[in-house]
């Protein structure tokens, strides 16, 4: 009975040391949309980017059926030949260039002599862009718009490619509650119309609104497809057939004992830097020593952003709120200030944002902390190389010597040199943004003796990280966000994978 | 990579960190040594095959006592530029407008002191201000409202050589009093005598071989006190000697010639200034920050802005010094003066090792680089080789630096 418009059996995707997909299997009717759900890095947009042609045909194992056909796609070309698109999250619009231009990027609508029929393209443009209920000259450059208008765009572009499959990488991730609505209305017409969607999405109550079937993965396989008109599927459903796995006894264990409050911020809440929506709103949490707390949240939640914004305003524009050290108020404007005030941030991305990867690790592990190895400007490089070498030890960095180039070492070592340079700097509390992120195994144990270490120093740790069970195992207590702001905070003994999700998939309106 | 060193994987290895490593020294340093600065050494080696080649070519002209104070002379200002250019490059910046700053600031004090009759100390004080001033315009644009330095400094190349025009009313100014042209044509000789040769350039040299032994043997004494890798004793020995020959050997010709040129002086203090300034100075320590991530040298709390205006300031101060060095050597101010010196500046700091990323590179590496600019030009001219030809090896021996440099570093898996 059921017409399949898309059949992926048995995908096997591995990368260097990893396997991200294992044995999926996914089945898509004609005319629904679709919804996969899992965690971050359960694979969701890797089994997308298979399905694109993005990983060409033979980087992996498996087959894909479209239409009843076997497909082998080499690239983007060929799928979208075939009426796949894809529309990642990250929007793929050039700026500078108008809607028409960016709606017939590469598909040009040419006239007499191979030139560009502007005259043509634009009216087609304005047909395209009524179809998606959006209502703008198509000469307008798209840098213009808002992140919904440009989504909309991108759908315009999709169904001038005569789209018969479109696939949307976390559509909403980046609207606000009247955009996202337009857009889950959008979709509803274009399944109408016979367009069958996958969309990929955090949001559990946009999913239980709009989907017809959902696919749950977790740690590169399928769980299980829910179909969604049969019976009633709520969200607690689905949260379980995203977290259920038992915790493993992966985290060293920890004499809890805090002490008095460190760090505490009140009512915390930050702009986002070009676009007009707050990315933190209103957030208070407290860390006291000698204890280790966590952010949960899903991507696009704000937990970045409101390290960074507290990490001497790195991050956003009108940062407002009071930020507590041992229970006095303080002000830290600039990164200097944060580290002059005992706080210590490291990043999530340390390539970017971390370290200076062509210099050695003597001068990383020095690089935020100068001043203390210093005297009226000159660096007595021997007690730098004296601190590094100790780090080296303590850390237990897999180098050759401190004077190793930080960029040819493991992601493991790197990791612990962004934290040597950060416990160099003698912080009160660090706030750690996925510390074992892109890591593996071995040297996440050692991370979190680290964590366990410190804390036992009577440092105050905040750990904000997307895999729940590292926070469960390593932490005291856990704050949960959701849209930028706190949707809970539980004891770690209280929480669970569960309740977690649920309180991170909390939408605004249900805050109340 | 070809290294066995990597640590390609997480094995462990005893927590001790296995100091005996550490302290490992054999003749395996001599290969260690090259291979790890092969960046550094190849330009060294580079430099001694073009002075050997252009030594052979001349008939060893070249390496004459006129000749060897002639090219201290005549290429001491492009050093000098080369100075603030590396420093700049490392930051990830440039500045084409130095070749403008060098005319104007060399206006500025032809006026002074030839039109208005004021002393000889009052032009070179008024030049350095107006550099600085210049250094602190760029360094305003870029660090403070974001403009990037090409554009920045292309805009003050157009600038600053109107600016010369108007000072010199588009005429040149010539000449300067006796004191002034001292700076760049003035030698210290005959302080301590000595019989067809100046003994006191002669001691400066000794001096400075004797600085380097010492202060490399400090140095090497505190590493091995800090269980720190070093070369071996006899490497070390070799080392020095070699320096301090190539020294001593350079002082003998020039005491034979005309003495110690002053400029040299003046150029010798500012690599010794500049070199550790970059090498030892928290600030030295922030460019190399900067230009190597940015984003995470703001996140380590380096005040970025700050020590870019800083950059740019320190350069309109050499731009400056180089234009007092070359109004004094040409004995006047023309309208034209300082034309392309930036290029020569900017090959010089690239031939030099710094990368065109930023992040990388070194004062010393500079004036090698520079030499190298030097030695041929100076040797090309000497064999008669028309300015044609000249220009195209220096454009094919930049292009081949930079070669392999990008080779070299795609080589050592850092390439990104």
């Amino acid at each position: 009975m059921d017409d399949t418009i898309l059949e992926m059996r048995r995908i096997t995707k591995t990368f260097p040391g990893v396997t991200a997909l294992e044995d999926v299997n996914l089945a898509v009717r004609r005319g629904e949309i679709h919804a996969i759900c899992g965690e971050n890095g359960a694979g969701k947009s890797t089994l997308m980017k298979v399905l694109s042609g993005v990983h060409p045909t033979g980087s992996y194992d498996g087959e894909i059926l479209f239409e009843g056909k076997p497909m082998q796609f080499r690239g983007i070309r060929d799928s979208e030949a075939n009426g796949i698109v894809i529309i990642h999250q990250e929007l793929a619009l050039v700026p500078y260039l108008s809607i028409a231009e960016n709606l017939f990027l590469g598909n040009e609508r040419r006239g007499r002599g191979g030139l560009i029929d502007w005259n043509r393209a634009n009216a087609d443009a304005a047909e395209l862009l009524a179809s998606v209920g959006l209502h703008e000259n198509p000469v307008t450059p798209v840098i213009q718009l808002g992140v919904g208008k440009q989504q909309l765009v991108e759908i315009a572009k999709a169904l001038s490619k005569k789209v018969r499959l479109l696939i949307l990488d976390e559509p909403t991730a980046a609207l606000n509650e009247v955009d996202s609505a337009h857009l889950l209305d959008l979709l509803r017409q274009l399944r109408d119309q016979g367009i069958t969607c996958i969309m990929i999405s955090h949001k559990l109550n946009e999913i239980t609104a709009i989907a017809d079937s959902t696919t749950v993965i977790r740690d590169g396989r399928t769980v299980e497809t829910l179909d969604m008109r049969a019976d009633e599927v709520t969200q607690g459903r689905i949260i379980r057939g995203m977290v259920g796995r038992d915790l493993d006894s992966f985290y060293p264990d920890r004499e809890s004992s805090p002490g008095a409050e460190v760090f505490r911020i009140e009512d915390w809440t930050v702009r986002h830097p070009v676009q007009d929506r707050m990315v933190v709103e209103g957030v208070g949490l407290s860390v006291r020593a000698g204890e280790v707390v966590g952010i949960a949240g899903l991507m696009g939640a704000g937990r970045t952003e409101l390290a960074m914004s507290v990490f001497g305003r790195s991050y956003g524009r009108d940062v407002s709120g009071r930020l507590f050290m041992h229970g006095r108020e303080v002000h830290a404007r600039t990164v200097t200030e944060a580290i002059d005030h005992g706080i210590a941030y490291v990043t999530e991305d340390r390539k970017r944002f971390g370290l200076n990867l062509i210099d050695d690790v003597r001068r990383n592990v020095s690089a935020a902390a100068l001043a203390r190895l210093s005297r009226l400007g000159w660096v007595n490089g021997n007690e730098e190389i004296k601190v590094a070498e100790q780090s080296r030890r303590e850390m237990n960095i897999k180098a050759p010597s401190v004077m190793a180039v930080v960029g040819k070492l493991s992601g493991g070592n790197q990791q612990k040199v962004v934290l040597s340079k950060w416990l160099f700097t003698d912080p009160d509390v660090l706030i750690l943004d996925e510390p074992t992120r892109g890591i593996d195994v071995g040297a996440k144990y050692e991370i979190y003796t680290i964590i366990n270490r410190l804390v036992a120093d009577g440092k105050a740790v905040i750990i904000i990280s997307s895999e729940l069970p590292e926070l469960l195992g390593m932490c005291d207590r856990i704050y949960t966000l959701a849209a930028g702001r706190i949707t809970g905070e539980l004891p770690a003994g209280e929480a669970t994978q569960e309740s977690l999700m649920e309180l991170m998939t909390k939408d605004k309106e249900l805050i109340g | 990579m070809t290294s066995t060193k990597t640590p390609s994987t997480e094995r462990p290895t005893p927590p001790d960190g296995t100091p005996a490593a550490a302290l490992h020294t054999g003749t395996s340093d001599l290969r260690a040594l090259v291979l790890n600065n092969l960046r550094q050494s190849g330009i060294y080696v580079a430099l001694v095959v073009i002075v050997a080649l252009f030594a052979v070519l001349t008939d060893g002209v070249s390496l004459s006592p006129g000749n060897i104070t002639n090219v201290v002379l005549q290429y001491s200002y492009i050093l000098v530029l080369a100075i603030g250019m590396v420093i700049l490059i490392i930051g990830g910046h440039i500045d084409l407008s130095v070749g403008s700053v060098v005319a104007l600031t060399g206006a500025v004090s032809a006026v002074l002191v030839i039109q208005q009759g004021y002393p000889w100390w009052v032009g070179i004080l008024a030049a350095l201000v107006v550099g600085v001033a210049v250094g602190a315009w760029h360094g305003f644009w870029v660090a403070y409202v974001g403009i990037p330095a090409f554009i920045v400094t292309l805009a003050g190349m157009l600038l600053f050589r109107g600016l010369t025009l108007r000072v010199l009313d588009n005429i040149s100014l010539s000449p300067f009093p006796a004191e002034y042209q001292r700076v760049a044509a003035g030698f210290l000789n005959g302080l301590l005598g000595g019989q067809g040769y100046d003994a006191f350039t002669l001691l400066i040299g000794a001096v400075a071989v004797a600085g380097y032994a010492v202060s490399g043997f400090r140095t090497r004494v505190a590493r091995i006190r800090y269980q720190q890798p070093v070369e071996s004793f006899p490497l070390f020995v070799a080392r020095v000697a070699v320096v301090g020959a190539v020294i001593m050997y350079f002082a003998w010709q020039l005491a034979h010639a005309r003495g110690l040129p002053i400029v040299l002086i003046v150029l010798a203090v500012l690599v010794l200034v500049y070199g550790l300034l970059t090498r030892r100075t928290v600030f030295g320590r922030q460019v190399y920050a900067i230009g190597g991530n940015l984003s995470a040298a703001a996140l380590s709390g380096v005040k970025v802005r700050t020590v870019n205006f800083w950059m740019f300031v320190n350069m309109g101060f050499l731009a400056a010094v180089a234009g007092v060095i070359y109004s004094s050597r040409s004995n006047g101010a023309q309208p034209a003066a300082g034309n392309m010196f930036e290029l020569d500046a900017i090959a010089a700091a690239f031939i030099g090792g710094a990368a065109v990323t930023g992040g990388v590179g070194t004062v010393v590496g500079a004036m090698v680089g520079g030499l190298i600019m030097a030695v041929m030009s100076n040797g090309m001219q000497l064999m008669g080789v028309d300015q044609s030809t000249q220009s195209v090896v220096k454009g094919l021996v930049l292009l081949v630096a930079v070669a392999f440099d990008v080779y070299n570093k795609r080589r050592a898996g850092t390439a990104r």
